[in-house]
């Protein structure tokens, strides 16, 4: 059989961990394949060598039958391989034409390039105004220019990196349609993702990494999603167990947030806008949204990591905390966990002990400090073991640096870490992003539980999925304004993906103003 | 066209770098050598006179204690600074601004005696380098100004304003119009601390009671924890609760304060007067210092008298051999540039990559 591309026993190793270790991939003319696996598979690692970004450490990439060494991107290019990446390369402050430009060699004017990127746009379904400014651009429109890009050259095959993770799900069946229309010109799309449900829809063959080897091949028309995820993780996954919480009593919220809003701090940041919210204790509501919204800002505010200019603005268990920082919110009892890891929730190159330190020296000063600022490090010891076994977080050594630990590792050690002190109010944000299925279920039950408990906890969340598993109440942040919550059970994905793109924010402010 | 990168080693060797400032300093000593044949002389003897002549004798270990402690003194204070991502280059300038302050009783109140007057002038010299530093953590904090050169400019600053007081104002009447000041009277002076068998004064001691606090404090409490963090991961330090802007003025305060003492222990230990020159680059050289010390405090004290011997040997070397006192400046240079290299190449292995179409289409 003809392959468009194939790769026999490509290998790429870094330091003691072998991305991708011996991978056969076969992608046919004029199919859409899908590379699936979990996070840290091996899935970028794969493509990144075939688009020329990585050199492979053994094997070989042979193109339309014969051996090719991909030196570099801009060799890929011309040999007939279009990549749109999962984020984005995009320069902010230029406009989509010139953005366009700077990617293509040849020296044609930016106004011929833009007129000929809006033919080819129109072509695809694929709208696009060559001179807007691509900050401000909605994600799925800078999708828009990464993809017409890439099709200005030409290409034989596209590959597309989670390219619906950041996608409302209205704006995925759009692009669904063109990755149809693509294929049937003869093009071959490789598509990676690791949402089941889109791959067997669209997908014509699949071939399925785990931990840097392939596990299967199979035809995803013919199987489930539950088939799938057994093929991904190797183990079926535990479902999460929750009652939904038909009633929470009325009482003092937990967390109340009233008419917060924040002007923008940069080109680029977003302002929220008179955001308001209660979350009782049980109860967890959850804030769905395409990533840029607002999220961030917002969870800034709630952390106290950017101050309010009215303290009633935010307020936790009833004590108004709209001016106080970090560490006195904490000190009301209420914990937070922020999107990134390595930065901002943990230290990288600090051990497992000092990230504990870092969300509890104020809290809990008399438990891990002794006269003169003195850190007891037996008690963070103990502390950080007893973490460890709640949350089962796996690690090489005792006490290593957190760059050390997996991505989900590290989370459960960051969650475990605010959980451990048993908060009566919890802001998490992405709280299961980019960790592997088991850790996430983990993560997942360790909230439900804490609801359960009495606390109430706010996630906020680009994973439908996850949200409607865990919430109570749901609500939609689009451009810094939050949509009024909903019962879980009242909300469906469509409803919920229609505000995500924008559609109830004229209705919503109205109610919040009313 | 030969493209060179550096790639992160994943794991970097521990023993190698527990042992990078002895790699570094076998290279300077390989370097000078090549150095001095290049200039006509014998390596061997050079060698001897630069690292092995100061320590046979007494009064030359008393000099090594005396050229030590204020390389110590600052490079601790700059140690704490650079855990924490503030990069003071301008330790130079809060030295000599100490001198200034701390040196102002004696010189303006000459009638001014007892027990009193040097602990009062050693916490004036410490007030000044804080002064001095807080313009540059000032500027940083309030206007997001660049403190490399904000804390480098005003080197020069402190500098000329020395020169200008010790020609000017404070010029002694009975100098002979020479470009100083009165000299100190005795209850001015930093006395000894073995008198018996030598000048070193108790700038040595200071230095190394610094160098003990310095370590406690960064290794083992919580502000030393909150500064390593802020340098480290300065959003996940925000997150923990601790101000920006707050660190960046303690650094900059604490390292201010080292140097203060430096300078007004120099002068009133060594020096016994003010002069238009009171340092042979002692904030510049402390940078050296401090990460030969591999910005441990304790790590310190040993760097700071491997970088004083090399001040003495230069004396030395030009005294027995001849050789210009500047190849002492180019030890130092040979010195921090092996340090550094040794570091970076323990963490990065050099990549070597021929790839012609990359470098066309960047």
């Amino acid at each position: 059989m003809n392959f468009l591309i194939e790769t026999r026993k490509l290998t790429k190793t870094f330091g003691s961990l072998t991305a991708c270790n011996a991978i056969d991939l076969h992608v046919k003319p004029g199919e859409i394949h899908a590379l699936l696996g979990e996070n840290g598979a091996g899935k970028s690692t794969l493509v990144k060598m075939l688009f020329g970004a990585l050199q492979p450490d053994a094997g070989e990439i042979i193109w339309q039958g014969m051996p090719v060494n991909m030196a570099s991107p801009s060799m890929a290019k011309r040999t007939g391989i279009g990549m749109v990446f999962q984020h984005f390369s995009l320069f902010d402050a230029l406009s989509a034409a010139e953005n366009i430009a700077l990617a293509i060699d040849d020296d044609a004017d930016v106004a011929a390039i833009g007129a000929k990127a809006k033919a080819l746009s129109e072509t695809y379904g694929l709208p696009l105004d060559p001179d807007a400014l691509v900050g401000d651009l909605s994600v799925g429109e800078r999708q828009r220019i990464e993809i017409v890009r890439c099709l200005l050259q030409d290409p034989k095959l596209i590959i597309l990196d989670e390219p619906t993770s950041v996608l409302t799900p209205q704006e995925a069946d759009k692009l669904f349609e063109t990755l149809a229309r693509l294929r049937n010109e003869g093009r071959s799309i490789l598509y990676i993702s690791h949402r089941l449900d889109e791959v067997r829809r669209i997908c014509d063959s699949a071939t399925i990494l785990r931990h840097g080897k392939v596990v299967g091949h199979c035809d995803p028309r013919h199987e489930t999603p539950a088939s799938l995820a057994r093929l991904m993780v190797g183990e079926a996954v535990v479902k999460v167990e929750r009652q939904p919480n038909q009633h929470a009593i009325a009482a003092t919220p937990a967390i109340a947030v009233t008419n917060l809003s924040r002007a923008k701090t940069g080109p680029f940041s977003i302002a929220l806008r008179d955001i308001s919210l209660n979350v009782l204790p049980n109860q967890i509501l959850g804030i769905a949204g395409v990533a840029g919204n607002g999220q961030s800002e917002f969870f800034e505010a709630l952390s106290g990591e950017v101050l309010q200019d009215n303290e009633n603005a935010v307020s936790f268990n009833g004590k108004a905390l709209g001016r106080v920082g970090v560490s006195a919110r904490r000190k009301a009892g209420v914990a937070f966990v922020p999107e990134e890891r390595l930065g901002h929730g943990a230290a990288p190159g600090l051990a497992l002990t000092e990230n504990l330190l870092l969300s509890r020296h104020a809290t809990d000063a008399k438990a891990y400090l002794k006269r003169l600022g003195r850190i007891m490090r037996d008690k963070l010891n103990l502390t950080s073991a007893r973490i460890t076994q709640t949350m089962d977080v796996r690690k090489g050594m005792i006490d290593p640096p957190a760059s050390a630990l997996s991505g989900g590792n590290l989370q459960k050690f960051i969650v475990g870490r605010e959980l451990d002190r048993q908060p009566m109010a919890l802001v998490v944000n992405q709280p299961t992003w980019g960790v592997d299925a088991g850790a996430a279920a983990r993560i997942r039950q360790a909230l439900i539980d804490l609801a359960k408990s009495g606390a109430g906890i706010l996630v906020i969340s680009q994973d439908l999925d996850e949200l409607f598993e865990i919430c109570d109440l749901i609500a939609v942040m689009h451009a810094g304004t939050l949509s009024v919550p909903t019962p879980v059970s009242e909300a469906t994905y469509e409803s919920i993906g229609l505000l995500m793109g924008g559609a109830g924010e004229h209705v919503n402010r109205h109610e919040v103003a009313a | 066209m030969i493209r060179v990168e550096l790639t992160k080693r994943p794991l970097p060797s521990r023993t190698l770098s527990m042992l990078s400032p002895l790699i570094a300093l076998c290279l300077t000593i390989i370097a000078g050598s090549i150095m001095f044949m290049i200039l006509g002389k014998n390596p061997a003897a050079a060698l001897y006179s630069y690292f092995i002549e100061p320590l046979t004798e007494i009064w030359s270990l008393h000099e090594l204690a005396i050229k030590a402690a204020p390389l110590i003194l600052i490079a601790v204070g700059l140690a704490v600074c650079y855990r924490a991502n503030v990069w003071n280059i301008g330790a130079e300038g809060q030295f000599t601004f100490g001198a200034i302050l701390g040196s102002m009783l004696p010189v303006l109140a000459p009638g001014f005696t007892g027990p009193l007057l040097l602990p009062l002038m050693l916490l004036m010299g410490i007030a000044g380098g804080m002064a001095w530093a807080a313009i540059p953590a000032f500027l940083r904090v309030r206007f997001g100004t660049n403190e490399i050169l904000t804390s480098l400019m005003l080197v020069y600053v402190a500098g000329l304003f020395l020169d200008w007081l010790v020609r000017g104002p404070w010029r002694s009447p009975k100098g002979f119009n020479f470009p100083e000041t009165i000299q100190f009277s005795p209850d001015a002076l930093l006395p000894a601390i073995w008198y018996e068998s030598g000048r070193a004064h108790w700038g040595f001691a200071f230095a190394i009671a610094a160098a003990i606090l310095a370590w406690f404090m960064l290794e083992r409490t919580v502000k030393g924890f909150e500064l390593r963090l802020m340098g480290q991961a300065p959003r996940a330090g925000r997150f923990a609760g601790f101000s920006t802007g707050k660190t960046i003025f303690f650094a900059f305060l604490v390292s201010g304060a080292a140097a203060g003492l430096a300078g007004i222990s120099e002068v009133s230990g060594a020096i016994g007067q003010l002069r238009p020159v009171i340092s042979p680059g002692y904030g510049f050289a402390a940078i050296i210092v401090a990460f030969l010390g591999r910005l441990n405090p304790l790590g310190i004290i040993a760097a700071g008298l491997v970088l004083a011997l090399s001040y003495l040997g230069g004396e030395a070397a030009q005294i027995s051999m001849g050789i210009s006192d500047k190849a002492a400046r180019v030890f130092q240079g040979f010195l921090l540039f092996f340090v550094l290299a040794s570091d970076t190449l323990i963490h990065y292995k050099i990549k070597v990559s021929n790839s012609k179409h990359e470098a066309a289409h960047v």
